[in-house]
């Protein structure tokens, strides 16, 4: 859900400008004093000292950064080497995260396509399928790909029935299961931006490529792809950034060994870890990751030769 | 087009990926949906037709947690819902309709913000933040978190639909002597109606549906449903939370149809 980006279009008028500043005074202090200050709030925390089974000592540590980066032995007193723990539960959430949105741009592409191609009438109804999901409850969602994968669930059941295999395979507790989870939270993120970008494709381009002998797949990739590719970058960053962070399709569909960086935070705070200064670091290592995403994204998108040749 | 001897629009195999894709989407929901009515204790083997999982959700062993929790979810939505439309509203008429000033962009990233940071990032500064301040978690926190949480969802739909009414509406009432508050409630707020509604239905899903910053602000033993929900389902999925996942499955459907048809109505009343 979170990890988006929005179009601003722009005002129309002026007429309530000089109370402009009290229309929005209710908006700013809601957002600064809920959701500003607390994220600057999580930088300071995660500079001071645990206390044990949670909250802080305030007193200014690097402890959580370098508990995060630094293995200095058993005993704690060895120069600093480089702690691979947590780095890879970073690079595996982003390899799973990079993976999800792969599956999701396999599927979600053909899929944005063919609705953009029905008559225009018909579209609306096309989108609406693809978003219903998207208004259930995502960990009913989440509850529900569990149900389908697990051991004696309908998947293996079916293809034990049909004789295609003996044993049931184990799909639940695998990166795979957690691959197909984070692809059915986000698809509608995939499918929404590209749809948007063909539906504006002019597509005498193609009949132009076609009159000029180029193959229908030449066709799609050498023209269609570069025209559409705002579309397609727009929908891979918004399924990529919350799968980053998910907890619910790792946590439910992947088990303990499959842990990602959204678990991670949480077992700080909520399990039994109980260290609050260092799931501040990793939530502040995870926003920064995502900025620099978004950042590089909006830079992308606000170069004037973006998209199509 | 119709002339040419194959359709440059098309390809092969994007129908069966589509199909694929919606098959995806939605066989599990209606699996889960399906197994809700079986007669059978175990999730495993199907044993005929029953409403006995729907009759324990409502006065089962488990049934007064199952209350408590849906109750504490509608109120907080809501509530939510609502301070965030209106909160959203008055934003939106400020961005839209106050023309071009310094903080515009400003007060754009500050709006979209929440929709920019991970979750699971605002659910622990969140959780930071009432701890810090000595506020003693519970409701209350969990409300104060969907507020904010639930402006740029309001946000965004009522924005756009301001972007789609042309200001003459107002500037007419206004040479015609009406106040700016008289164009602001007669006039706009009435052409925005849409918008509003949809901005309210939208808040109001992702308040009721959100379990991440729930969780963590959450104080000890109060329960939203989705909460709910996560800690029997931690236990194994049993089939009254089958039974309570397809009743909210239901309700989120009808609550987006209702919002689709309201936004299709307003497109076609748009002035």
């Amino acid at each position: 859900m979170a990890g988006g980006t929005a179009q601003d279009n722009g005002t129309q008028g002026d007429t309530y400008k000089e109370v402009r500043d009290w229309l929005l005074a209710p908006a700013w202090v809601t957002l600064i004093v809920l959701v500003l200050l607390p994220v600057l709030l999580m930088l300071v925390y995660s500079f001071l000292t645990k206390e044990f089974r949670g909250g802080v000592i305030w007193e200014f540590s690097f402890a959580a950064y370098e508990q995060f980066f630094c293995d200095r032995g058993l005993f704690g007193d060895e120069p600093c080497a480089i702690e691979w723990t947590y780095i890879n539960i970073f690079w595996r959430s982003i390899w799973q995260a990079g993976l999800a949105t792969i599956l999701s741009l396999l599927i979600g592409f053909p899929t944005a396509y063919f609705i953009a191609t029905r008559p225009a009438h018909v579209r609306p109804l096309w989108v609406f399928l693809i978003t219903i999901p998207y208004w259930v409850n995502l960990l009913i969602r989440t509850v529900s790909m569990r149900f389908m994968l697990r051991e004696e669930g309908p998947i293996n059941n079916a293809l034990m029935w049909s004789g295609l295999i003996d044993n049931p395979l184990q799909m639940i507790n695998t990166n795979f299961a957690v691959q197909i989870g984070l692809f059915y939270s986000y698809l509608p993120f995939m499918v929404l931006p590209i749809y948007a970008a063909v539906e504006r494709y002019n597509f005498t381009l193609s009949e132009a490529a076609s009159d000029l002998y180029a193959s229908k797949w030449t066709t799609l990739r050498r023209i269609v792809l570069p025209a559409v590719r705002p579309g397609v970058i727009a929908g891979c960053i918004l399924v990529f950034v919350p799968s980053l962070g998910a907890f619910l399709a790792p946590d439910l569909l992947g088990g303990a060994k499959n842990f990602m960086i959204g678990s991670l935070i949480e077992e700080q705070f909520k399990g039994n870890a109980g260290n609050w200064p260092f799931g501040a670091a990793a939530s502040m290592i995870l926003l920064t990751l995502v900025l620099v995403i978004l950042t590089l994204y909006a830079r992308q998108q606000a170069r004037p030769d973006k998209g199509a040749r | 087009m119709a002339t040419r001897k194959f359709d440059v629009r098309s390809y092969p195999g994007f129908l069966a990926i589509t199909v694929l894709c919606l098959t995806i989407l939605y066989v599990p929901l209606m699996v889960v949906a399906v197994y809700s009515f079986n007669a059978s204790a175990s999730i495993v083997v199907w044993e005929g037709f029953s409403l006995r999982w729907y009759g324990d959700v409502f006065v089962g062993p488990e049934s007064t947690k199952f209350k408590v929790a849906a109750r504490n979810s509608f109120v907080i939505a809501i509530i939510a819902a609502s301070v965030s439309t209106t909160i959203a509203t008055l934003a939106a008429t400020a961005m839209i309709r106050g023309g071009t000033f310094r903080y515009r962009t400003l007060s754009f990233g500050l709006i979209s913000l929440p929709l920019m940071v991970p979750e699971i990032v605002t659910a622990v500064a969140t959780l930071i933040f009432f701890n810090s301040i000595g506020f003693e978690r519970g409701i209350l926190t969990i409300l104060l978190a969907h507020i904010a949480f639930c402006i740029p969802f309001a946000y965004l739909p009522i924005a756009a639909r301001m972007q789609g009414i042309e200001d003459t509406y107002e500037q007419a009432a206004r040479d015609l002597h009406a106040t700016k508050r008289q164009a602001f409630t007669k006039i706009l707020l009435p052409l925005m109606m849409p918008g509003i509604i949809s901005g309210f239905l939208l808040a109001f899903i992702i308040s009721l549906d959100d379990f991440i910053i729930t969780n963590f602000v959450k104080g000890a033993g109060v329960e939203t449903l989705p909460t709910a929900i996560f800690g029997a389902v931690k236990q194994g999925i049993k089939p009254n939370i089958m039974a309570i996942s397809t009743m909210l499955l239901a309700f989120s459907i009808v609550m987006v149809t209702i919002s689709y048809f309201v936004s299709k109505s307003g497109e076609n009343n748009k002035p």
